[in-house]
């Protein structure tokens, strides 16, 4: 089955969304997440979103769930890369994304994660 | 380019397909980066409830162009149960379906025009139009 891979940097985990989403592949990945958290015990997920052209109702939804269960799981997650168009789009479409933390690149999304999670780590 | 083209409905992956085909349109009709990711958003949402309440569907795509400007409409047609409450239906945050009921509230605000018809046991016709 196809899955989107997630690698484990320190205390955080990274995955690059780079294939257009069907909803399978969106529901597996929340699923595989939230078990690698809890297996890792990761703190922070950033979740590289630069390569998607289009963000819809389905796929936000899934942005804000994985920011959730990992909130619940003891892990914040940073949304990195959002493409202006994509943000626009969004915001029209009515789904701020309230609440779902987000972060220009990678390297601005871990500076946040350390940030906010400090001497926690 | 043919001036209209079609295409099944039937499975996640005909969406993630028309996405694309609607995306190609968009860009050789000149539309902007931006119009071209509202209206395959929207077209998106409408390909979502053509399958996951309509049963399946089709997807028809017209390029339109007048000497003032080029647009591109669409139509998304399945024969499912249709909608008893079109205005509720509209409204966002209701769904029958357990999604965000944003699909047809947000393909309206995504759109240039927009258009409903729906027959309770007959199917639902809807129509997406973006002018660039």
């Amino acid at each position: 089955m196809e899955r989107i891979p997630i690698l484990k940097m320190g205390h955080f985990l990274l995955v690059t969304i780079q294939v257009d989403m069907h909803d399978q592949l969106a529901l597996t990945l929340q699923e595989d997440l939230t078990t690698r958290i809890a297996k890792e015990r990761s703190r922070g997920v950033l979740l590289d979103i630069s390569a998607l052209d289009v963000v819809d109702s389905f796929i936000g939804r899934m942005i804000a769930n994985i920011s959730s269960m990992a909130r619940v799981l003891d892990a914040e997650t940073v949304v990195v890369g959002m493409q202006p168009a994509v943000a626009i789009t969004l915001v029209e479409l009515g789904l701020p994304l309230e609440g779902v933390h987000t972060a220009l690149n990678v390297e601005k999304g871990m500076a946040l994660l350390h940030k906010r999670l400090g001497a926690d780590l | 380019m043919a001036r209209e083209a079609s295409l099944g409905i039937r499975s996640a992956e005909d969406i993630v397909r028309m996405r694309r085909i609607v995306r190609d349109a968009a860009i050789g009709q000149g539309f902007s980066l931006v119009d071209q990711t509202k209206l395959v958003t929207a077209a998106s949402e409408l390909a979502r409830n053509v399958l996951n309440y309509g049963g399946g569907g089709e997807m028809r795509m017209e390029l339109l162009s007048d000497v003032r400007r080029k647009g591109l409409r669409l139509m998304f047609i399945d024969r499912g149960p249709g909608i008893p409450d079109v205005a509720l239906a509209m409204k966002d945050g209701y769904t029958t379906g357990g999604g965000m009921g944003l699909g047809l509230g947000g393909a309206k605000r995504l759109s240039s025009e927009f258009h409903i018809e729906s027959k309770v046991g007959e199917g639902t016709r809807v129509t997406i139009t973006r002018w660039k």
